[in-house]
């Protein structure tokens, strides 16, 4: 493939070495794929080979998946309208009515799962360019038993090559490997765990292919990223986290939880005793000790599970959002004070708060509207929350 | 087929609350082609000879020359007439019974053209508002004619009652072209620049009879050169942003803020005339309101239409940054045009107060003009300037009037004003 190419999704010219595209992240390695089909063909691909197909077939319905597929930032065929006042983009890609720059489909995009799950992933203002990923899908019903939700954060890391590529080929890597229920394992709640683990470590493991082989042969700086993902089934939340992506637990009714664990210098110099504010706001807060990418030592997740209890929000973020919210109180008073139960105006609100306070980072909330617990059965059986540092 | 490209010269930084965005936009024409032949509708040109009696034998010699010189430049097939003014207008030729009309040239009306101008001879007044009116109606006569562009040449100050050209002007505005000449001494350098200025075209002195056609030879090859008839400069700003000015900057200076015509909410059109292969720089400012640093949007987009269809675009826009080095640079080409202006303003305000006896004033104002033209290398103005005046310190700008100027020599720094200097890149 050496003669001159355009992404067939946002027809972006593709130098013939590159697999994905520069400028919205697709896939350049099925040429003739068509505009509609890469997401539901990156699912399959993905399932195929994944260690996981034959765990069973899930909940997840084909219309479920198409719905989440819709709203792909690469499926936009007409240019969408001016982000800040609703006016035309015209061909120069700022908008004909304020004059604001168009966002590409990759700097700004926004998805919908399910009435109940919803995300928003923005470049910010100071990035030049959106190295954020997310990836999601849900059931139809977010108030049904058999309710199942996959949220992905990746964070492509500032200062190296391709990690938008990386970040968003990983994501939809992880969803994939995500896409199937957990398996029980023996049945006991051990064994169930390590079995949700190895699940999720897969995950893991599917992203960090994406973003290695998103890295530029030979380049100093090769892609590299974070990784957070949570998945609802039923009233449990399974997480797990590498780098400093995050995942909450904000119930209505009572104080919320950080359930992930940053790999970071921060949480080290937390975990030697000093005080969060302090921690965060020094000048190495932000140093990753763990990440995807070619030069990667250890990618191994921290994982945990957490039981439902009462009414609340999950979230799945980037350090863009939580840098100015970093406590669960600071997040649950500006969702609060957004007055609304739709997760993706929350997403909305969340992120132009960020942007609002500087909007230093690429920025990445994803959203499930949890209504309670599903389930009464067995909420003798699970601990509320449990950790499980695999490896 | 003419093709224009637009360039963008501009610092889009802005500091954290700034609003106002500067940029020199250049335009450049090429591949125009020939006037009437480029598929835009046909070429009409009228020569314009004031037959006062003012006009000495000498200078009246002159003027039949040069309009014999502008007629041999008239292409082949293009529309064309020849006007006479003295007190009214006189249609020279094409000589019809009734009527204006316009001639098609070819050899044959060229001689005929040419027979009838031998036969100018001067008496009477001037009334340039009758001669253009005249010319409009000469032009309108042929509806196919939609490139029109006039040679108007004048010795006298105009002697119609007040108001009257200004009419005339207005009449003509936007319908026709007209380059202006003055020869000798004894016409006004405001009343002739108001018709050039507002009918788009250039104006200069011919202070001896000698220059003359070499002069309209040229002229008229600049005009047969304008295969793009006529076009628009347009501005388009964000809601809510204002057009603080839009100048043309070089050749000369023309503020054309006042011209502008709607086309939209967001979208002012100002007229340029026709364009042969040329650039044209123009600077664009606008005030925004502020954004939050780190944020870029679209302060104007600059272009250059034909009709309806835009042939160049040019996109002016704003990044606001807290990086003080990035903020605090004035663009080059932007400190170097609004100098240029200055120096402009410098030159007329400092003439007209030296006409109104304010030698303080006129001494101060050309002074700075010294420094200008200096500071610039605009070394046409620095040497007209120094006909004027004795300079001192060109750095600072002291100088003295001379204490006898030749009239032409004033008259000649009056009317060359407006001309600047491009940017040594």
């Amino acid at each position: 493939m050496t003669e001159s190419r355009t992404c067939p999704s946002c027809g972006a010219p593709a130098p013939g070495e590159s697999n994905f595209c520069e400028e919205c992240g697709t896939s350049l390695a099925a040429p003739g794929a068509t505009a509609d089909a890469p997401p539901a063909a990156a699912l399959d691909q993905a399932g195929e080979a994944s260690p996981i197909s034959d765990l069973g077939s899930g909940p997840i319905s084909r219309a479920t998946s198409m719905n989440h597929s819709a709203a792909e930032p690469a499926q936009e065929s007409t240019p969408r309208p001016c982000l800040s006042c609703g006016g035309v983009i015209g061909p120069d890609l700022y908008c004909e009515q304020c004059g604001v720059k168009a966002l590409s489909a990759r700097d700004h995009f926004r998805e919908q799962a399910a009435p109940w799950v919803a995300g928003v992933c923005d470049k910010g203002i100071r990035h030049h360019r959106n190295e954020d990923a997310m990836a999601m899908m849900a059931s139809p019903d977010g108030g049904a038993a058999d309710r199942r939700a996959v949220l992905v954060v990746l964070d492509g890391v500032s200062n190296t090559d391709d990690s938008q590529i990386g970040s968003l080929a990983g994501a939809k890597s992880a969803r994939a490997v995500l896409a199937v229920p957990f398996p029980d394992g023996l049945g006991t709640p051990e064994s169930r765990l390590a079995a949700v683990t190895q699940v999720l470590t897969n995950a893991v493991k599917a992203a960090q292919a994406d973003v290695v082989a998103a890295a530029t042969p030979g380049s100093p700086h090769p892609a590299s990223a974070t990784f957070s993902a949570a998945v609802l089934e039923g009233d449990v939340v399974s997480y797990a986290n590498v780098g400093d992506s995050r995942s909450y637990w904000l119930p209505d009714g009572s104080a919320g939880v950080q359930l992930s664990v940053d790999d970071s210098a921060a949480q080290a110099m937390i975990a030697e005793g000093m005080s969060r504010v302090e921690a965060e706001s020094s000048p190495q807060a932000h140093a990753i000790t763990k990440w995807l990418g070619v030069d990667s030592e250890d990618h191994t997740p921290m994982v945990g599970q957490l039981q439902i209890t009462e009414p609340g929000w999950l979230l799945v973020c980037s350090d863009g959002l939580w840098n100015y919210a970093s406590e669960p109180k600071q997040l649950t008073d500006q969702m609060l004070a957004a007055g609304t139960v739709d997760p993706a105006a929350l997403a909305l609100t969340l992120t132009e708060f960020a942007n609002a306070c500087g909007g230093q980072d690429n920025i990445t909330t994803v959203f499930a509207r949890i209504p309670g617990p599903v389930s009464v059965h067995n909420a003798e059986q699970t601990p509320t929350t449990k950790e499980h540092p695999h490896g | 087929m003419a093709e224009f490209a637009a360039t963008v010269y501009q610092n889009e930084f802005l500091p954290d609350g700034g609003t106002d965005v500067n940029a020199i936009v250049t335009i450049t024409c090429t591949g125009a082609g020939t006037a009437g032949q480029s598929g835009s509708g046909a070429a009409g040109e009228i020569i314009i000879v004031d037959t006062s009696g003012s006009m000495g034998r000498e200078t009246m010699e002159a003027a039949k020359d040069a309009a014999q010189a502008a007629l041999a430049e008239i292409v082949d097939g293009t529309r064309f007439a020849v006007i006479a003014g003295t007190d009214g207008a006189t249609l020279a030729y094409p000589d019809v019974q009734s009527g204006p009309a316009l001639a098609v040239m070819n050899d044959m009306t060229r001689e005929d053209a040419s027979q009838a101008i031998s036969r100018f001879h001067a008496s009477g007044g001037t009334a340039i508002g009758a001669w253009l009116d005249l010319a409009g109606s000469v032009f309108a006569s042929v509806p196919e004619v939609t490139q029109r562009h006039a040679i108007l040449l004048t010795d006298g100050e105009n002697g119609e009652a007040a108001g009257r050209l200004d009419a005339s002007i207005q009449r003509a505005t936007g319908y026709f072209q007209c380059d202006c000449r003055g020869a000798g001494t004894d016409w006004k350098v405001e009343e002739l620049r108001r018709v050039a200025q507002a009918l788009l075209g250039t104006i200069d002195i011919l202070p001896s009879p000698a220059e003359m056609p070499e002069d309209f030879r040229a002229m008229m090859q600049t005009s047969m050169a304008r295969g793009v008839a006529n076009a628009q400069l347009r501005v388009w700003s964000p809601q809510g942003a204002q057009v603080l000015f839009v100048r043309q900057v070089a050749p000369t200076v023309e503020d054309l803020s006042d011209r502008r015509v709607e086309v939209n909410a967001l979208t002012g059109a100002y007229p340029t005339g026709a364009w042969g292969d040329e650039t044209r720089d123009y600077h664009v400012a606008v005030r925004l309101a502020a954004k939050a640093v780190g944020q870029e949007q679209l302060a104007a987009r600059v272009q250059l239409a034909i009709g309806d269809d835009v042939s160049a675009q040019g996109l002016v826009k704003a990044t606001w940054s807290n990086d003080s080095e990035l903020t605090a640079k004035i663009d080059t080409q932007v400190a170097h045009y609004t100098g240029q202006v200055e120096l402009a303003s410098m030159i007329q305000e400092g003439l007209a107060a030296k006409a109104a006896g304010d030698d303080a004033t006129a001494t101060t104002k050309l002074g700075r003009a010294v420094q200008l033209a200096a500071e610039s290398g605009n070394a046409e103005a620095t040497t007209r300037l120094r006909k004027v005046v004795d300079v001192d310190d060109e750095k600072e700008g002291t100088v003295r009037l001379k204490r006898t100027i030749d009239k032409a020599d004033e008259m000649a720094l009056d009317t060359a004003s407006t001309k600047t200097t491009r940017i040594k890149k």
